[in-house]
């Protein structure tokens, strides 16, 4: 290799896309790393504190596409203060002043203000490309700026943000002449919508292909939208009630039959399911059902719905779809790569409609399944035994029995067999989330087994510090340790503090971690960031004394040593 | 269930006259000093563990089950925007349609109408017009529906005949048992009061 000028090299390089081959290219001698960072355009960082903008750009001077993730994932549970962190208008204001050519930005758990969107929007002219999911802090103004002054957007992407909709008219800001539209989901937001707008900017977007609507768009602007936008692949309805007898859902369905194109469906916020039969021609060639916003939509029409599908690949189902329910869609949809069972009644813990024998069936008729998150109310050692064995091929496995330690109800025993089953099949097991009745038993199992495990979560399990100490010691690739509830302490966390600065993060929060430990990991690893949250107990918390135990405790690896943004509740040891 | 607790519960300031507490009246204050474990109790195991001087990051059940901050693991956004429906069989047909004889004076026959199909007076009485090819006009508070040949009634729960409109929309479906589109000087004679 050492006779191909760079320029052949870097060629070579662009084929190499995905983060980790990146990463891996940049290691192999520090030729390879110069070019490889010289010619990065899209840059991953999974913790935003981990690095500071002026340092990415040091390395990536070539930087065009950013995604950035901030506060810890239990952040989504509701565990985290909201004012903790992760700010990214510093980035946007240093990339501004450095005139890079940032075109895309995908930001996770971030708070973004409107600040930081206005001067997004006025500091990158090539600017194309924005989606943000589970974010908060900016309002319908913010959004505003982005479509008035992006000239060249193409994506528009907010993914269940709380955003503050002040009702104004931040859809009339794209200009006339935009016609760059290809992607646009606002169905999070929840206010008022100028529908003729909204119609006007479809029909000028002759590139359209994911639109994604709100609650407030009725069934008839969604006929005039798809009579103008019959190339769309990706439909999110919004409102879907009308009198079946009306001209209105003639029309709807005339339009649909000319929609050959759409491959994702999702949506039906509200619904009248006996409208539902317009999109069966549309169900034959979907791979992408989201339905998990649709309470309304239950019993024999959606097992009606669900049998057209025969293609698809994604499933996102509310639980009152039922174990019956679950055996359909084993049987009719045999390309099954991902399904996601959530529960559709929160404040009636006790009754979740799914149970193992729903798991069971999909695993038996769908032997593609690789992803998976369920919801259940029950789950039993012998099912996850036969999961196992039937589909062998998992990489995500979320499993949550909604009733918290819960034992195998036929055996009355914990369920480390069924887990242990899981991670010794499924060789190539990256993400696994744990709950029932749990001992140190299934920790061994994971430490000896999933080897390519990189996320662990784990909520009101194991007995002993020996249960964590089997997972660091035995999972090799583990990047993401997260426990709530569970028995570990000290010695678990001392034992290995080196280990921690090959993952991206540990966060452990109700758990029995004195503060003298987390201040003794902060001070064998200073490359860590020791966090430790205190948002109620700020009069009881007594910095001096060691022996008392710790809420909530994050800690990372980082580069840029202490955040100088953490809020009065957050002590950084 | 009352439980035996020594500890505060940081969010539960109203309930703390209902906790028992071990030991003499004023003597809480003092109860905060030994090292706090952060074990925070499960619904059904707050009984049997002993220890649970705990603090418990509870939020407001409502139906009085306490439960876990964290738990279950489900999107914040996800948990406020999902709606709950009721998944009795009778109820899935009830709530899913209202179904009200409609009839127009001179006309033959009935006709029926889903009134859950709607969501306002104006999108009903549109519906009407077109079924019937009739025009009602717009309602006023103070003369009903006229300036117009016709005026849309509706026999309530109690057996009396309403003017529509006058109601919220909801109360009116609910309340709603027929509709009878009124014609001529008896239509008429409805808009004064």
């Amino acid at each position: 290799m050492s006779y191909f000028p760079d320029e052949v090299i870097e060629h070579v390089f662009d084929y190499v896309t995905t983060h980790k081959d990146r990463n891996a290219l940049s290691l192999v001698c520090r030729w390879w790393y110069r070019i490889e960072r010289l010619s990065r355009q899209r840059v991953f960082i999974g913790n935003c504190y981990a690095i500071s903008p002026e340092r990415t750009l040091a390395r990536f001077p070539a930087l065009r596409s950013l995604t950035l993730k901030g506060k810890p994932h239990f952040a989504d549970f509701n565990l985290v203060p909201q004012d903790w962190g992760g700010f990214v208008f510093p980035w946007i204001e240093n990339f501004a002043r450095s005139r890079v050519a940032l075109e895309e930005l995908r930001l996770k758990r971030m708070i973004v203000s409107d600040e930081s969107l206005e001067l997004l929007s006025r500091s990158f002219p090539n600017f194309k490309s924005l989606v943000l999911v589970s974010c908060e802090g900016f309002t319908t103004d913010g959004l505003a700026a982005i479509a008035a002054n992006c000239r060249q957007l193409r994506e528009l992407d907010l993914q269940e943000n709380e955003i503050d909709d002040h009702r104004g008219q931040w859809l009339s800001c794209f200009p006339d002449n935009c016609t760059s539209l290809v992607s646009l989901n606002f169905a999070c937001l929840k206010g008022e919508i100028n529908l003729a707008t909204l119609e006007r900017l479809v029909a000028r977007s002759p590139n359209l292909k994911v639109l994604r609507l709100n609650r407030a768009v009725p069934l008839d602007t969604l006929q005039k939208i798809l009579m103008k936008a019959p190339q769309l692949v990706d439909l999110g309805t919004g409102s879907y009630l009308t009198d079946p007898h009306s001209e209105t859902y003639s029309k709807l369905k005339i339009a649909l039959l000319k929609c050959q194109s759409i491959r994702s469906l999702s949506g039906f916020l509200d619904v009248l399911p006996r409208c539902l039969p317009a999109f069966y021609p549309v169900c034959s060639n979907l791979t992408s059902l989201n339905l998990s916003y649709a309470p309304g939509i239950h019993g024999s029409e959606l097992i009606k719905l669900i049998r057209h599908c025969v293609k698809l690949q994604r499933l996102w189902i509310l639980d009152c779809i039922g174990d019956n329910g679950l055996a359909v869609v084993a049987s009719f949809c045999k390309e099954l790569q991902e399904l996601r069972v959530f529960p559709s009644d929160l404040n009636d813990i006790g009754h979740a409609a799914v149970t193992e024998e729903g798991l069971v069936a999909i695993s038996a008729g769908c032997p593609k399944l690789h992803s998976l998150l369920y919801f259940c109310q029950q789950m039993t050692n012998a099912a996850l035994i036969t999961v196992a064995k039937n589909c062998p091929n998992f990489i995500r496995f979320r499993l949550c029995i909604l009733d918290p330690k819960k034992l195998d109800p036929v055996t009355a025993k914990p369920l480390d067999e069924g887990f242990g089953a899981i991670v010794q099949a499924c060789k190539s097991l990256r993400r696994l989330s744990l709950s029932g009745g749990l001992t140190d038993q299934v920790f061994l199992y994971i430490g000896m087994y999933a080897e390519q495990l990189e996320m662990l979560s784990v909520a009101f399990a194991g007995e002993s510090d020996k249960g964590m100490l089997y997972v660091l010691n035995g999972c090799k690739k583990l990047r993401k340790l997260e426990i709530m509830d569970s028995a570990f302490g000290d010695v678990a966390l001392l034992t290995d503090v080196g280990k921690y600065e090959t993952m991206r993060s540990l966060w452990m929060s109700s758990c029995e971690v004195t503060l003298g430990a987390c201040k003794m990991v902060a001070r064998k690893m200073p490359s860590l960031n020791v966090e430790i949250i205190n948002e109620h107990d700020q009069t009881e918390f007594c910095p001096d004394d060691d022996e008392q135990k710790v809420e909530k405790m994050y800690l990372y690896r980082t580069m840029v040593g202490p955040r100088n943004d953490a809020p009065e509740f957050v002590w950084t040891l | 269930m009352e439980m035996i607790r020594t500890a505060k519960f940081e969010d539960a300031d109203h309930e703390d006259h209902l906790n028992l507490s071990l030991g003499l009246p004023g003597s809480e204050a003092r109860e905060k000093q030994p090292p706090r474990i952060n074990k925070r109790a499960l619904p059904e195991d707050a009984d049997q563990d002993s220890r649970s001087s705990s603090k418990c990051g509870r939020s407001d059940g409502g139906n009085g089950k306490t439960q876990v901050v964290g738990w279950p693991p489900i999107r914040s956004y996800r948990k406020n925007n999902t709606q709950t429906v009721k998944k009795t069989p009778e109820s899935e047909v009830a709530a899913a349609n209202n179904y009200v004889k409609v009839s127009v004076d001179g006309a033959p026959y009935l006709r029926k109408i889903d009134l859950r199909v709607y969501k306002s007076y104006p999108e009903l009485l549109k519906a009407l017009e077109n079924m019937f090819q009739l025009t009602i006009g717009n309602y006023s508070e103070k003369e009903g529906y006229n300036g117009s040949e016709y005026a849309p009634t509706y026999e309530d729960k109690d057996g009396d005949w309403m003017l529509a409109g006058d109601v919220p929309w909801e109360m009116f479906v609910c309340s709603c048992k027929r509709l009878r589109i009124m014609k001529g000087s008896e239509a008429r004679g409805l808009g004064c009061a």
